[in-house]
């Protein structure tokens, strides 16, 4: 594939060709968009490459929550008055956006929590406590965010069940037949992540919902990391729940989305108890609120919420199918140039895959390579990613990982590469 | 190259590399454990103590540069010192590595140690310097439980 030599694809003139971004892709025009990426940190262009831990906001996001601080701020669903109902119809209208965003057949499906960590919590404290019993068990996998292992945990402690995980392979990739022989008559529910933030690798999660569904087991999708980057439908998918946090989706932090199946909500008990999420409430008995106010107890994060909305609309506005092929070619080109280094593994080589890059230097720990990179402008996440049972089963203590977004450049995969090569020179 | 320059001095890449005093020492009377949780680095701190004096130290466990230098460079200064001694070394050292060189600071005191000066201008790295002193406070203390940076 050849691109046309237009300006701004001058960016990526020192790229073969079959790299090229994808056409009219300009993402020179994108990064305008984000104010904070014109700064410099040590006197150096920043490079940010943490977006697996948190994207940036675009300007659109930022003006909508500053809007609603300079004119409208107001409690929502209490108010008579003109600034609460402006309030109120604003943070309804996201949750309208987010069911169009994910795919879901009604609002009431889509309840606001403050990231994919509360959702997971919620449903483990719902559902979990009234479905699962002693003896039960729950399936998750070995690549899980610690968010998705310790609520089950706590869940199965409480209740005497246990906490079965499916195994993954040296690539990173889910062991299918293993994860369907795991699944039994004593199986309640499954959870399991769409993307691993960890590795990158993308879960074929359609073909484990139906291996679930074939059993009668209902299934949790963890989407923190999936719903930047892959378009989706949890129609389609047929997921149970499926979750997300506002802050790795270029909104704010603070907010996120539980999509639940409507009749599994109507069904579970409420999560926390205050205001909103009853319908009455005397001293003798309280009568919850309808779907999804039920699980929405307390005043929310409704500046967060509205961000959150303007975020889900830039990402229309740019079409995040378009961005995430974008995406795509910055992952693949970043995986050659990387694993061209001598002394470099790459930890997590799943045949699917989505933004992240993890790897390890011969004889540099993670966190110096972190920290020399950072000196260079270059920002990446060094750890173990909330995820040390991958660490674990590729023995070693942590990665240091790059997570692109669409607002990344070729010129910066360049100068991760750079920076790994100091990061050599200064341990050689 | 400058700025990297004073946090990865050739004194801390050098003892990461081949970190002094690495080994577990049989018969220890004192020993403790370190945690960071952050990073996942682990130590484990042996001492022989003779008259409230450390007559014998080591260390294991795998960790980042900075931790590992810090254990490597703790340990040769640790010896011979009694833990007035080696607790007061390491209130200078904490000084030292989270507010910077001060003029007040006893420099003198901190021999190579003042090599991690850089330390303070990271503070996310400030855990990975200290967990070793710690740890081997906690050794002296006779504590028996891992302690952790957290
Ligand atoms: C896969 C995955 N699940 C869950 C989470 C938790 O998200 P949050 O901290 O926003 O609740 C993360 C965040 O790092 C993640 O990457």
């Amino acid at each position: 594939m050849t691109t046309p030599g237009t300006a701004k694809d001058a960016a990526a003139a020192s790229v073969a060709t079959q790299e090229m971004p994808p056409r009219g892709f300009d993402v020179q025009k994108i990064r305008e968009d984000f104010p904070i990426l014109k700064q410099t940190v040590y006197g150096k262009p920043l490079v940010y490459l943490d977006n697996a831990a948190t994207a940036q906001t675009p300007q659109t996001v930022i003006d909508a929550i500053d809007r609603f601080y300079l004119a409208q701020c107001a409690n929502i669903h209490r108010g008579i008055h003109l600034l609460s109902e402006r309030s109120t119809a604003e943070y309804e209208e996201t949750r309208a956006k987010a069911q169009r965003f994910l795919g879901a057949a009604e609002t009431r499906e889509i309840v606001f929590v403050r990231g994919t960590t509360e959702a997971i919590n919620l449903v483990a404290n719902s559902y979990g406590r009234k479905h699962v019993g002693a003896g039960d068990e729950i399936l998750i996998t070995a690549m899980e965010h610690h968010s998705n292992i310790v609520p089950w945990q706590m869940l199965c402690e409480e209740k005497g069940a246990v906490l079965r995980v499916a195994p993954i392979n040296d690539a990173g990739e889910i062991v299918i037949e293993e994860f369907e022989k795991l699944l039994n008559r004593r199986t309640r529910l499954v959870s399991v992540s769409h993307v691993s933030n960890a590795l990158g690798t993308v879960n074929p999660v359609e073909r484990m919902i139906e291996m679930a569904h074939g059993k009668g087991v209902p299934v949790m999708i963890d989407g923190a990391q999936a719903a930047p980057h892959l378009k989706i439908n949890v129609q389609k998918l047929d997921c149970d729940f499926y979750a997300f946090s506002g802050h790795k989706l270029y909104g704010p932090t603070g907010i996120g989305i539980l999509y639940g199946k409507a009749s599994l909500l109507e069904a579970m008990p409420p999560y926390q108890g205050g205001g909103d999420m009853i319908r009455t409430v005397s001293f003798e008995k309280t009568t919850y609120n309808a779907l999804p106010y039920k699980f929405e107890a307390g005043t929310p994060n409704i500046a967060g919420t509205i961000g959150l909305g303007a975020a889900i609309d830039y990402l229309n506005q740019l079409g995040l199918e378009q961005a995430a092929a974008y995406e795509h070619e910055l992952l693949a080109y970043a995986t050659k140039k990387v694993s061209q280094l001598p002394g470099v593994r790459i930890i997590g080589t799943a045949r699917e895959k989505a933004s992240v890059l993890s790897f390890v230097i011969d004889g540099v720990h993670p966190h110096d390579a972190g920290t020399i990179l950072d000196q260079q402008g270059i920002a990446v996440r060094a750890g173990h990613h909330c995820a040390m049972p991958v660490m674990e089963r590729f023995g070693i203590p942590a990665t240091t990982r790059a997570s692109f977004a669409f607002y990344n450049t070729i010129e910066e995969v360049d100068a991760l590469v750079s920076g790994i090569e100091k990061v050599q020179e200064v341990f050689s | 190259m400058s700025d990297l320059g004073e946090l990865y001095q050739e004194l801390i890449v050098g003892h990461s590399k081949k970190p002094r005093n690495f080994r577990k020492i049989e018969g220890a009377d004192h020993q403790a454990e370190g945690y960071n949780p952050l990073c996942g680095d682990k130590i484990t701190v042996y001492l022989k103590l003779k008259d409230g004096v450390v007559q014998e130290i080591g260390f294991q466990g795998s960790g980042c540069a900075i931790s590992t230098a810090s254990a490597s460079l703790m340990t040769e200064r640790a010896k011979g010192k009694t833990r007035a001694e080696a607790d007061a070394l390491f209130d200078v050292f904490h000084k030292l590595v989270t507010e910077g060189p001060a003029e007040e600071l006893d420099t003198a005191q901190l021999g190579k140690l003042a090599v991690f000066s850089g330390v303070c201008e990271y503070p996310a790295r400030v855990k990975c310097a200290t967990l070793a002193w710690h740890t081997l406070r906690a050794a002296l203390q006779g504590s028996a439980e891992a302690v952790s940076t957290e």
